[in-house]
């Protein structure tokens, strides 16, 4: 079992304080990335606002079963990654890398299903610029870049989430985890839980709403 | 450090069950054309679900005051970033 | 003052270092690139800072140069656009936005909240080198021909039309804007969590105070420029329309999202030397500083109206007249706090003991300039002058009697008060005083002319102009050598203080704070032993009926 305080940073009293900052630290670098996605969900505002017609039709296009689908992966995600940080309290180190293989494989299938849901926009003619599907009206466009580029925004993070992910796992099987000091697998676990939670709103704004509008 | 209490593992499990069907909800109400409502109904739905991740499995539930303010305060920016955009565009 | 000195050191061993100093704690060029010292940290923000300073005041130089004649005679207006592009983006992300919380902050805060380093040491240093990556990228845009939309990069001309370097520049302040959120990110948690015993909240001096709302508008602003700026690119590369009007897009749009960061931006830029100038005064009157908890809470009361306001950069713009008006009374609003500020420093002046060293020099300077620089602000607020004034000289002058006046002022200011501290020297002090001076004048016959011009119609942004407005602009031209030279007085002096100024003690200054009760320089660790705080802030000793404390000389 490795000693607690060897591990506390000399700038800190103790582990204690240490796990705070982190933890308080997380949850700022959270609020950022509430703002940066922000600015997004305001162009999604104010673009839906603009072109009601063009945002419908977007909506109508999009594939409600991916998107369903993906919703409940992320959830479930969410839920495991939550029963690895349980698991690190309990110093369970086999159930803390199961879980967070399990994250890995969701979040995995999370960007699987994508890559699908691109393709099939791509084939049809769903991709804003010179190709784009005479079908729609034009203004459809502005809802197929907010909705690429919200989606791409939240696949990249989903991919530096399995990368932390993976991080936490290595760690895990070299034993550096337990009950007295898991903070780094807690802090992982808030980041995931926000990337869930961008979707969450993602799914409505961009699946359901104005569908039948 | 954050004192979880003990929470148990079916206790997640519940949680994730009530995530499931607000989910089920929301893709139901989605199938018929209830205009406004629509809307109102999905982002209700939403706040919903966001709450129950933040609350128990972000762990914010039990967690400082410090922690509640500064989730607060991320929404309650992004808020003043869309209301008063808004006033723009709500009244050209 | 030399026997004061020792008998501090005798009384306070505990507290202070050995002749081992964090600048003495390794020489080699590995030992400063790696390092993990707040202190070594600060200074590498300081080097860098004045290197990117010394390029976009050359552009100032060259802008100032063709505008003695009304015909565009030196540059051609592409080159006098770039000039005035490369002028406001260096200064405002890769100068004045770093200033006093990346070179001052970084080195004091810990110091004095009683903390062995900030939070997060590493997140520190990582902060330092995304700045040099984002300054790579601007420097770059620079050399390879420029950047013509201002730094204001407003869509279509940034998105669609402009045909120099934006996607380069944007990628190095996107970069360099993750470099303000961590170190922001870096305060709040220090100052949260790691305060000494004793420290709470209203015994912490109003510099931590100014810090922290600060960083709060770091961490709740830039990442709105970021994706901003993402946007941009995007369609710049892409052409996806978001800000383009020939494809549904609103370039308002981009004004707003803009805004939204760069008002709050503004007070990053004037925050932080306001904490500074509540520092100096109290030092330099021998006083607490009058209505701490008011000057304290009017910090936070900034941090957040600053963020209702940035509307009143878009009066014009077609945005619609009911959010003009919105917008106009919440930027009268946010005047309240600075105003409180201002009443409360002179207040303390009031039956003060002053002494006009160079920092209190700086210090007044401030208190002067800064109420002129935020009393022009109310007259762009209200929307009726704005229509006249907007996009102007007036507004030129407004914001640089604020950010030059005011913030430079204040770090110059706050850099001679801790420059014994972070170099264990004493800077000359007549030439100190001198130079503080000479700026106070050189400024003002630089800015004030700008004012008139901008009232009699001389819009911003352009290299020819009626010959009737030639005569402001000779005396602006004239009063920017005179800054030049104040500005330069000090670089001179201060590397020359390095190695031949006087040695100082642990507190040259008799000022109360715990940065003062450890040695000059630091040690690595800061303190040998935690300090434990009982005091009040500002604690100096009663003052005599006469208004007279313990005559105390100064080196000079």
């Amino acid at each position: 079992m490795p000693e607690p305080q060897s591990i506390v940073a000399e700038q800190f009293e103790d582990a204690a304080q240490q796990c705070e900052a982190a933890t308080l630290g997380m949850w700022t670098f959270l609020v950022t990335e509430v703002l940066f996605f922000g600015g997004l969900f305001l162009a999604y505002v104010v673009y839906r606002h603009a072109y009601p017609e063009g945002f419908a039709a977007g909506s109508r296009h999009t594939d409600l079963f991916f998107g369903t689908l993906n919703t409940a992966i992320l959830l479930t995600s969410s839920l495991t990654m939550v029963l690895a940080v349980q698991a690190a309290q309990a110093n369970e180190t086999k159930m803390v890398m199961r879980c967070l293989l399990w994250t890995l494989a969701l979040a995995g299938g999370f960007l699987v299903v994508k890559g699908f849901e691109y393709h099939k926009d791509i084939v049809e003619h769903l991709v804003p610029g010179a190709g784009f599907s005479p079908e729609l009206p034009a203004r459809a466009q502005m809802f197929f870049w907010l909705s690429w580029a919200m989606t791409g925004l939240h696949a990249i993070h989903v991919i530096v989430g399995m990368g932390l992910i993976s991080v936490m796992t290595w760690l895990a099987r070299r034993g550096k985890f337990s009950a007295e000091y898991h903070t780094p697998v807690e802090i992982v676990g808030l980041y995931w839980h926000f990337v869930d939670i961008v979707w969450i709103f993602l799914y409505p704004l961009l699946y359901l709403i104005g569908r039948h509008a | 450090m954050k004192t979880e209490n003990a929470i148990s593992c079916s206790f997640y499990w519940t949680i994730w069950g009530g995530l499931i069907l607000l989910l089920g909800v929301t893709w139901g109400v989605a199938q018929f054309n209830l205009g406004l409502f629509n809307v109102i109904a999905a982002m209700t739905i939403s706040v919903a679900k966001m709450l129950l991740v933040i609350l128990y499995f972000m762990h914010a539930r039990y967690s400082s005051r410090l922690i509640w303010l500064l989730a607060g305060a991320g929404f309650f920016w992004l808020a003043i970033m869309l209301t008063l955009t808004m006033t723009d565009y709500l009244t050209r | 003052m030399k026997e004061l000195a020792t008998t501090l050191e005798r009384e306070t061993p505990a507290l202070i270092g050995s002749d081992e100093n964090y600048l003495s704690a390794g020489h080699t060029l590995k030992s400063w690139l790696l390092t993990t010292d707040h202190k070594r940290i600060g200074l590498l923000y300081l080097f860098s800072i004045s290197f990117f300073f010394v390029i976009a005041a050359t552009a100032a130089a060259l802008m100032r140069a063709e505008l003695v004649t009304p015909q565009g005679d030196l540059v051609t207006s592409e080159t006098y656009n770039k000039l005035f592009t490369i002028h406001g983006v260096l200064m405002v992300w890769f100068f004045l936005i770093p200033s006093i919380p990346s070179v001052l902050g970084n080195f004091i805060i810990p110091m004095m909240i009683g903390a062995r380093d900030v939070a997060f040491p590493r997140l520190n240093l990582l902060s330092w080198y995304l700045f040099i990556g984002g300054g790579l990228f601007a420097l770059y845009a620079i050399v390879a021909g420029g950047v013509d939309t201002g730094w204001t990069f407003y869509a279509p001309l940034s998105s669609v039309y402009s045909n120099t370097h934006v996607v380069e520049m944007a990628t190095g302040i996107f970069i360099t804007g993750f470099s303000s959120i961590l170190t922001g990110l870096n305060f709040i948690i220090t100052i949260q969590k790691m305060r000494a015993p004793g420290l709470t909240w209203f015994r912490l001096p109003l510099f931590i105070w100014s810090m922290f709302a600060t960083s709060l508008i770091l961490v709740l602003a830039t990442p709105v420029l970021a994706i901003t700026l993402a946007l941009m690119v995007l369609e710049r590369v892409w052409g996806i329309g978001i800000f383009d009007p020939k494809l549904g897009g609103d370039p308002i749009l981009f004004q707003h999202l803009f805004w939204f960061y760069s008002h709050p931006a503004v007070y990053i830029m004037i925050l932080p030397g306001m904490g500074v100038i509540s520092e100096l005064i109290s030092c330099f009157s021998r006083k607490k500083i009058f209505g701490y908890k008011f000057v304290a809470f009017s910090s936070m009361a900034i941090a957040v109206l600053g963020f209702l306001v940035w509307g009143h950069h878009m009066f014009v713009s077609s945005q619609s007249i009911y959010a003009g008006m919105i917008f106009s009374i919440l930027s009268f609003l946010v005047a309240i706090p600075s105003a409180i500020k201002v009443f409360n420093w002179v207040a303390t002046l009031y039956r003060g003991s002053i002494s006009l060293d160079t920092p209190m020099l700086y210090a007044l300077g401030f208190i002067g300039l800064f109420t002129i620089g935020g009393l022009t602000g109310l007259f762009l607020a209200t929307l009726a002058v704005d229509v006249h004034v907007t996009d102007t000289y007036f507004v030129v002058a407004h914001f640089h009697y604020i950010m030059v006046g005011g913030m430079v002022s204040a770090f110059m200011g706050g850099l001679h008060y801790w420059w014994p501290k972070i170099t264990g020297r004493l800077y000359p002090e007549k030439l100190g005083q001198l130079a503080a001076i000479i700026m106070f004048f050189g400024f003002n016959l630089t800015f004030f002319p700008q004012f008139i011009l901008g009232y009699l119609g001389m819009p911003r942004r352009y290299h020819a102009y009626p010959p009737e407005f030639q005569i402001y602009q000779v005396l602006s031209t004239a009063g920017a050598s005179i800054l030049a030279i104040a500005y330069l007085l000090p670089v001179i002096y201060l590397i020359w203080s390095l190695k031949h100024g006087k040695k100082a003690g642990a507190n040259p200054w008799q000022a109360t704070g715990l940065e003062w009760k450890t040695s000059s320089p630091p040690p690595k660790h800061n303190f040998d032993e935690m300090p434990i705080v009982t005091e009040e802030a500002y604690e100096y000793p009663p003052l005599s009926d006469e208004g007279r404390e313990l005559e105390v000389s100064k080196d000079a």
